[in-house]
């Protein structure tokens, strides 16, 4: 066990007029994670500390917020790799609700938006529809998004337009564009060609940076791009 | 007062909770309530696979399936319903595929299938490739799918809604209470039915592949309206627990050829399981490896032994195993291609749960009778499919197929029922157990109680129990529950006020333990998950039966229900 410094950035509309940073010290193990860190903050020193959290290893996106200047999912980064103080901020470019607990609805509505489901227009067969291996593999990526938000609020266009779909609902769309089985991809590249859709994207690749999944969000917009510009996937 | 008015509650929102939704809402007024967003539910962790017999890579059988569950529970599993579950496991696989499941594929472009622990063709012959996956994100595929359909057919979603209180009337459901998380305000729901899907219940444990959030509150609140619990003293310890974090490595890497190695480099489980070996169900090898470890043999003589996926091609385990790849190197910094994975067995799977038949309503008593309105499915309910020990592969099919069951049953319910009224005041028990919280004199924090709760649960009623340190464990809880009453909350706020929402779920989780350890004393036996050292065989005369826990008046009463046995008579169980 040793001592770890934690710097978080708190503010709660019931009390505070603005945010403001507290200093916390923790006991925890090397191989801890961030997660276990805020934790163990908010178990034993400060009990009105508030943030979401679920499955504790990077599955279910609930606690993607800024760590260190990077937006990183706190359950997926050991303590032992980051330099102390750890500075922790919530996501930006929602509103910030309490804590580390931002506003998240405009995010998901932006992901409804998209049509974020199969669109068959033919009757379902007996079994299962084929596809092959390659064809599933075709949008492999894009499936593993666990809509976190980090790759949006990571994005600079967002930040000066937040209009702007966002990384994350365009991943979202490429999954069903190139999927072999959807049925409805003209009216998602309409969607995607709309002034706020993927042209507003800047190529700055910090999404695929973001991204705790390790999904290639450029590439999927540059390939959404190249759809619209053919008119088909 | 904030009163909402359905026809249905469904209280959660994984893979049971959405199904539901989806079957019941296309003719009645049907809101979902859950505490998480309903992508954030612990069925999207779920790896390995979901059990079907589709037969797409070698001849399989529902029959099979059937026969392969009945066993792996040992024999307590409710053969009508397992029945049910494996016939209709077949076509709720293709409704997930239509949905676009984007499932794993054979080179004919079919749902790829591969082998997990207990599934076996030919009654047990030899295993068979019957688990349906995508890679090892199957519950991810599952989550996100149907949830997706949800979205589709316009599903009216509660999220961050956190349900503390079942109400009944005339014997019947009629509503919930729920805190708003985002306004700490309180909201009633009234409605002609309500059905439970909030999942296990597995932070009782220290060591655990379940989420923070899995506390077991729709069992709670179930018990603590009056009705029963089924089954609670079987809880599942999964065998491949990331060492010291709990963290799952799916059961997919064994059945993709992984071999489990003790300190000396043996591969123990051909001594234990000669037919199955590394594949024989989870009981069997969570057992071994607390014997090798017990015997001296672990890694080093310490607590774990070695998980190794050495001898296997880096595409197989890049291409079908990315996901735990990926939790190896992070959280232990191993590339598995190269070097062996500590692992040790961890709390993983609530076997019992809320009694219900096999459509999903729940029952009061040994003679089956459904309440009525109530309704339960998923992992917080107990069919009984699973009876002693659950089977890879097969809480998926549950969810899946009696969360269907649930939603249909509760559809059609809802169109003939009366509304039952409101009690007249139906937040009083909220408000009390909250103003106890705000007001407590007490210096006891939440954590405190909770971390000791989790270490001696893990300790006195892990894979191996005994008499006298369950006996031990019941005092230890008697301590513990009244350190809860000095509870006193340090966050006075009503906004996103988790340490209110923790102390709600400690309260289940002990009120859960209490539970567990009053029947794993009373069974004196030894049956798939619940071993007794004291009674090591199995007793089929006194206990082939379900245990069912009441509260009254704050102690556990127990009693019993009688096994549905169709097809299958009980055997012995070798692998
Ligand atoms: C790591 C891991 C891997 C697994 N792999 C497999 C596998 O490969 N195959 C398999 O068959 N099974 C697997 N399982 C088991 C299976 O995933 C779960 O049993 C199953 O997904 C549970 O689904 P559920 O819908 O019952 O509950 P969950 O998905 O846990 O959902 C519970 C819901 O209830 C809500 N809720 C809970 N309490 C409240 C409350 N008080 N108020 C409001 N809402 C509430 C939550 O918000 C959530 O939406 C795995 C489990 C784990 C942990
Ligand atoms: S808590 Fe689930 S992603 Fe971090």
């Amino acid at each position: 066990m040793k001592k770890v410094a934690f710097k978080i950035l708190r503010f709660d509309s019931e009390r505070d007029p603005q945010p403001h940073w507290e200093n916390y010290e923790v006991e925890l193990e090397p191989t801890d994670r961030v997660l276990d860190g805020i934790e163990a903050i908010k178990g034993r020193l400060d009990g009105t500390l508030a943030l979401r959290r679920s499955c504790a290893h990077g599955i279910c996106g609930s606690d993607a917020m800024i760590i260190n200047g990077k937006n990183r999912l706190a359950c997926k980064v050991l303590v032992k790799s980051l330099k102390q103080p750890i500075t922790i901020e919530p996501m930006r470019g929602f509103k910030v609700l309490k804590d580390l607990i931002v506003d998240m609805e405009p995010f998901f509505a932006k992901y409804r938006a998209v049509t974020p489901y199969l669109v068959e227009k033919e009757p379902r067969p007996e079994k299962e529809r084929l596809q092959s291996p390659q064809e599933r593999e075709r949008f492999d990526d894009t499936t593993k998004c666990i809509l976190c938000g980090a790759c949006t609020t990571s994005c600079p266009s967002f930040w000066s337009d937040p209009d702007y779909v966002g990384p994350a609902a365009i991943v979202q769309a490429h999954r069903f564009l190139f999927d072999s089985r959807d049925q409805g991809k003209e009216e998602r590249l309409k969607v995607m060609n709309d002034k706020e859709g993927v042209w507003r994207c800047r190529t700055v690749f910090n999404c695929v940076e973001a991204c705790p999944r390790g999904i290639n969000v450029t590439r999927a917009i540059g390939e959404v791009k190249q759809a619209i510009a053919k008119g088909k996937v | 007062m904030a009163v909402h008015q359905f026809d249905g509650i469904i209280v959660g929102a994984g893979g049971a909770g959405l199904m539901a939704a989806l079957q019941a809402s296309k003719g009645a007024k049907i809101a979902v309530l859950s505490k998480l967003y309903p992508t954030r539910s612990h069925t999207g962790t779920a790896q390995g696979g979901i059990g079907a017999a589709l037969g797409n890579m070698e001849p399989d059988k529902w029959e099979w399936h059937m026969f392969d569950t009945v066993k792996g529970g040992d024999y307590l599993v409710d053969q009508e319903a397992a029945e049910i579950m494996c016939r209709e496991a077949v076509e709720t696989v293709y409704e997930l595929e239509h949905m676009g499941l984007p499932f794993s594929r054979t080179p004919e472009g079919k749902i790829a299938q591969r082998p997990f622990g207990g599934h076996t063709k030919e009654f047990g012959k030899a295993p068979v490739k019957r688990a349906c996956y995508a890679a090892d994100r199957t519950g991810h595929m599952i989550l996100q799918t149907v949830y997706q359909q949800c979205i589709k057919q316009g599903v009216t979603f509660f999220n961050e809604f956190h349900v503390v209180e079942l109400l009944m009337s005339n014997g019947a459901a009629c509503g919930v209470v729920a805190v708003e998380i985002a306004t700490g305000e309180l909201h009633t729901f009234h409605s002609k039915a309500v059905m439970f899907a909030t999942g296990g219940s597995g932070r009782m444990y220290k060591i655990t592949s379940n989420a923070l959030t899995l506390t077991g509150d729709g069992m709670a609140t179930i018990y603590r309206a009056g009705l029963p619990l089924q089954d609670m003293e079987f809880f599942q310890f999964h065998p491949t627990g990331i060492y010291k974090m709990g963290i799952l490595i799916t059961e997919a890497a064994r059945g993709e050829g992984g071999i489990l190695r003790n300190g000396k480099g043996e591969r123990f489980m051909e001594r234990y399981a000669p037919t199955l070996k590394d594949l024989a169900p989870r009981d069997m090898v969570s057992r071994a490896i607390t014997m090798e470890i017990r015997e001296g043999r672990g890694i080093g003589g310490k607590d774990y032994v070695h998980l190794d996926l050495t001898h296997l091609d880096a595409k197989v385990i890049h291409d079908k195993l990315p996901d735990i790849t990926d939790f190896v190197e992070t959280y232990m910094g191993i590339d598995p291609v190269k070097e062996m994975v500590p692992i040790q067995p961890t709390a993983h799977y609530a076997m019992g749960g809320i009694p219900t038949n096999s459509s999903a309503q729940v029952i009061k008593d040994e003679k089956a009778t459904p309440v009525p309105g109530l309704y339960a499915a998923g992992e917080c309910a107990c069919v009984s499919v699973h009876g002693a020990n659950r089977l890879g592969t097969n809480s998926l099919v549950d969810i899946i197929v009696f969360g269907r069951r649930g939603g249909k049953g509760l559809g059609e319910f809802v169109k003939t029922a009366v509304l039952q009224p409101l009690p007249a005041d139906p937040q009083v028990k909220t408000k009390a157990r909250m103003a106890k919280l705000f007001d407590g004199s007490g210096s006891e924090s939440v954590e405190a109680i909770r971390r000791d709760l989790q270490a001696e649960m893990m300790d006195k009623a892990g894979v191996y129990r005994v008499e006298a340190e369950l006996k031990k464990m019941l005092e230890i809880l008697a301590g513990l529950k009244s350190r809860y009453q000095s509870v006193k909350l340090q966050d006075r706020g009503k906004k996103f006020n988790m340490e209110l929402l923790e102390a709600f779920e400690l309260e289940h989780l002990l009120q859960l333990s209490e539970v567990t350890v009053t029947g794993a004393l009373a069974r004196q036996e030894s049956r798939g998950a619940h071993t007794r050292e004291d009674f090591p065989k199995r007793d089929d005369a006194k206990f082939l039966k379900h245990t069912l826990a009441y509260n009254e008046g704050g102690k556990v009463a127990l009693r019993y229900k009688p096994v549905s046995i169709t097809r299958f008579q009980p055997q012995e169980r070798k692998y």
